[in-house]
């Protein structure tokens, strides 16, 4: 946070097939549209062989220092292995965004962090798509930012959405939909706890 | 035109590129620059124009002399190891006096190093990199946008100077995405390429040649070049400054660096340091003269790159003894961040006993 | 009396630095009647290499590179294909093609790139002092085979004009000798031919390569030196067309 007062950083990460680039450059194709700053930048080269995939985007009204970013906001993690790499990184206070579908296990974090468990590939079979399983998880999390709508996003899809896609875009709407409605409805795990 | 759109800094100077009105594009993949090859096989013979993989850097830069002799605008582009290999042909380009625009996406080196982003070619590209006495215009841009507008520029200084320009990226300018505008904007009036191979109709053979054995003659050369790079240092120098005046310390960097500096100045700033920065543009010509003239008061001045220090030779010759000039470097493809240069302003901030 | 020799405009009226009894001179020759008789002065450029023809912009009129050591076939790709109108040569000697430059010659004859190269052929550097070359036959003597080129440790005599026979890309590849009336008309022959192919927009690479007498560094003299060519590099470097 700055002065401005709007300067959010993300993280989004999972394994190679699971749409984790889509999910940055949608994300940051709605904020652009919104008017906002936003960087993405993706993992690249080396980085992504053995089917790992994660990608940064920064949000902010004001120009963006740089696009890599060492301790998110914010945290989407679409496996166990990005969870257990990146969650460590979030700052204080800082939101998680965790597809429980495929995550068992409770990470050990700082109480100040929020965790929002999604079960992210069950909501998007639930609706037919398996695929859009993170158009759950980013839906959950615009829900739980506030500064973006699923809508919006919904919007900007086609934008990022290869052409032989598009006859999905119906359901990726819908999905993003259902993982804010998700996230509405439930409560932080640490919530539940208390 | 004028829209808003999202494109990686690769993609965004290749399309930059097409719309400078590069002519053939050259270049052999290297991480982490592969979306500019990608993307102009796709897009040069949309355009009508010409795109080959070449067997390795070696030829691609050859192909850039071959096409730019004949009068042709032409690129390649590349990553740091691939830059070396490239250094035969640009020397070449310069004592042929030829244009040529040449894109580094920098990587971590030395060697294979890494494909983190890196500023370590630095010395390289404006030391003029290969053998010979000869100069290039170097640009470290700091957007994608900057990215984008310094193309046509660059092959506007290229063949009004008939010189090579280099585009001085890293690994995340090339790869990230940011909003940009790409339009189509008045270039420079250019003069004639009389001295193209173009077959002599109607004329004498036109020679396009590197070797001067008369004695004598080289010397020659060589200082017709030295009066041409003299034009470029006192017309072609570009930098951007912010809140020097009262600077007590003034940060300089460039590229992806410094990005980050402008963003711990403001907060310097509202720490209640006076800080300031210089971002040069042009890293050959160098700033000289702008930095120079910040060093005529008392202030600390602070490098930030990403390498080991290179830049900050540069800062110092123009400092000139003037001032304390102190480096921030990191190497490897480590990227500074805004608390750690912060912290740095702090700490020089704070006052000391002499 | 009957004109035996007249000059082609072409090849320009001076003195040559080559030794006597050196092959470039007539090669040089032999390539501007080829120019003068298609009459493609003005649409030609041709590529010089670094090695004793260095200097080939001096003795041929038309628009002339010097290009780096070996390079020639990656600069005439640059130039053939952003201008496909124009006729495209290079001259390159063995350092030049067979040893620095194999790279870039097997690669612009896999794309079939359009383009003429002619190949001088000496089985020596000799603009750095006679130096073994690629093309050097065994036992031959050099600056730097003092006791002859043995196969084992230097290899045998590198055939590239056959290599690149191989290649789908490359249209005419032959082999001609600067010995003799006969081989010197063979070879005018020959570089006419390459010419023409690329003038009628043939899709594919052509190359002549040119055993040329360097007699300075055969040590010999300019007629022993055409009978070496004749007796001993034929045997090693067949003539004759290898493709097309
Ligand atoms: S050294 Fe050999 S190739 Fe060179 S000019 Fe003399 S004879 Fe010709």
């Amino acid at each position: 946070m700055t002065a401005n007062g709007f300067y959010e950083e993300i993280i989004i990460a999972g394994f190679g097939g699971q749409g984790i680039m889509l999910t940055g450059r949608l994300l940051a194709q709605t904020a652009m549209e919104a008017g906002k700053e936003v960087t993405y930048m993706p993992s690249y080269g080396a980085e992504v062989r053995g089917g790992t995939a994660n990608c940064m985007v920064v949000l902010a009204n004001e120009p963006i220092a740089c696009p890599v970013v060492g301790r998110p906001d914010s945290l989407i993690v679409m496996n166990k292995a990005s969870l257990n790499k990146f969650a460590p990184r979030l700052k204080t206070g800082g939101l998680l965004i965790m597809n429980s579908s495929l995550i068992d296990t409770e990470p050990q974090l700082d109480d100040s962090i929020e965790i929002i468990t999604v079960p992210a590939d069950e909501l998007a079979v639930e609706l037919g798509s398996p695929k859009s399983a993170n158009m759950v998880a980013l839906g959950a999390y615009l829900q739980k930012r506030g500064h973006l709508t699923p809508d919006a996003a919904a919007q900007a899809l086609p934008d990022v959405l290869a052409k032989r896609y598009h006859k999905t875009l119906p359901v990726n709407a819908e999905a993003l939909r259902r993982g804010a409605e998700f996230a509405k409805a439930c409560c932080t795990s640490r919530a539940k706890k208390q | 035109m004028s829209e808003r759109v999202l494109m990686c800094g690769n993609e965004a100077l290749a399309e930059a590129a097409i719309i400078a009105g590069c002519d053939a594009y050259f270049g052999y993949p290297i991480t982490p620059q592969n979306e500019i090859p990608a993307y102009m096989s796709r897009r040069m013979p949309e355009e009508g124009r010409v795109f080959v993989q070449s067997e390795s850097e070696l030829a691609a830069i050859s192909m850039v002399f071959g096409a730019s002799a004949t009068g042709k605008r032409t690129m390649t582009s590349s990553s740091s190891p691939g830059i070396s290999l490239m250094q035969e042909g640009i020397s070449y380009l310069a004592g042929a006096e030829l244009p040529a625009v040449v894109v580094n996406v920098m990587r971590g080196g030395p060697g294979l190093g890494n494909i983190g982003p890196s500023q370590c070619d630095y010395f390289q590209a404006t030391r003029g990199g290969g053998h010979g006495d000869y100069r290039t215009i170097v640009f470290g841009p700091s957007s994608v946008q900057e990215l984008v507008d310094c193309m046509p520029l660059a092959f506007d200084l290229a063949d009004q100077y008939r010189m090579t320009v280099v585009v001085l990226a890293d690994g995340i300018l090339g790869q990230m995405m940011e909003p940009i505008v790409l339009e189509k904007k008045p270039g420079r009036e250019l003069p004639p390429k009389d001295w193209a191979l173009t077959g002599a109709k109607g004329r004498e053979q036109n020679i396009v040649r590197s070797l001067w054995l008369p004695e004598g003659s080289l010397e020659k050369h060589n200082n017709k070049l030295q009066a041409k790079y003299e034009q470029v240092q006192k017309n072609e120098v570009l930098c951007e400054q912010y809140e020097v005046d009262d600077a007590e310390i003034v940060v300089v960097a460039y590229g992806v660096a410094a990005r980050v500096v402008r963003a711990a100045v403001n907060k310097a700033r509202e720490n209640r340091i006076k800080a300031g920065w210089i971002r040069p543009i042009t890293l050959w010509p160098f700033p000289t003269e702008q930095i120079s003239k910040a060093a005529d008061e008392f202030r600390i001045f602070l490098t930030v790159e990403m390498s080991n220090g290179q830049m900050v030779e540069d800062v110092k010759l123009a400092v000139a003894g003037k001032a304390p000039v102190l480096l921030h470097g990191r190497p490897g493809g480590g990227v500074p961040t805004v608390d750690e240069i912060l912290d740095k302003i702090k700490q020089l901030s704070i006052p000391t006993k002499s | 009396m009957e004109t035996v020799f007249t000059r082609t405009p072409t090849f320009k009226d001076c003195p040559t630095h080559y030794c006597p009894g050196c092959g470039h001179g007539i090669a040089h020759r032999l390539i501007a009647e080829t120019i003068d008789e298609l009459d493609i002065r003005d649409r030609t450029i041709g590529i010089a290499p670094v090695g004793c023809a260095v200097l080939a912009y001096d003795y041929l009129d038309v628009d002339m590179i010097e290009v780096a050591h070996g390079r020639a076939p990656a600069v005439a790709t640059g130039m053939k294909r952003t201008n496909p109108d124009k006729i495209i040569f290079s001259y390159q000697g063995d350092g030049d093609l067979a040893a620095i430059g194999t790279a870039e010659i097997i690669h612009a004859a896999h794309r079939g790139e359009q383009i003429t190269v002619i190949f001088i052929n000496n089985a020596v550097f000799g603009m750095t002092g006679g130096q073994m070359a690629p093309t050097t036959v065994l036992g031959q003597i050099t600056a730097t085979t003092p006791q002859g080129r043995e196969a084992a440790g230097e290899g045998f005599p590198l055939q590239v004009s056959e290599l690149l026979a191989l290649l789908p890309g490359a249209i005419y590849v032959e082999r001609c000798a600067l010995s003799g009336a006969a081989g010197i008309r063979k070879t005018k022959k020959a570089i006419k031919h390459a010419f023409e192919l690329q003038v009628g927009g043939a899709q594919g690479f052509s190359l002549v390569e040119l055993l040329s007498p360097c007699p300075v560094y055969w040590r010999m003299t300019p007629a022993e030196s055409m009978e070496w060519i004749e007796k001993e590099m034929t045997k090693v470097f067949p003539l004759g067309r290898l493709k097309g």
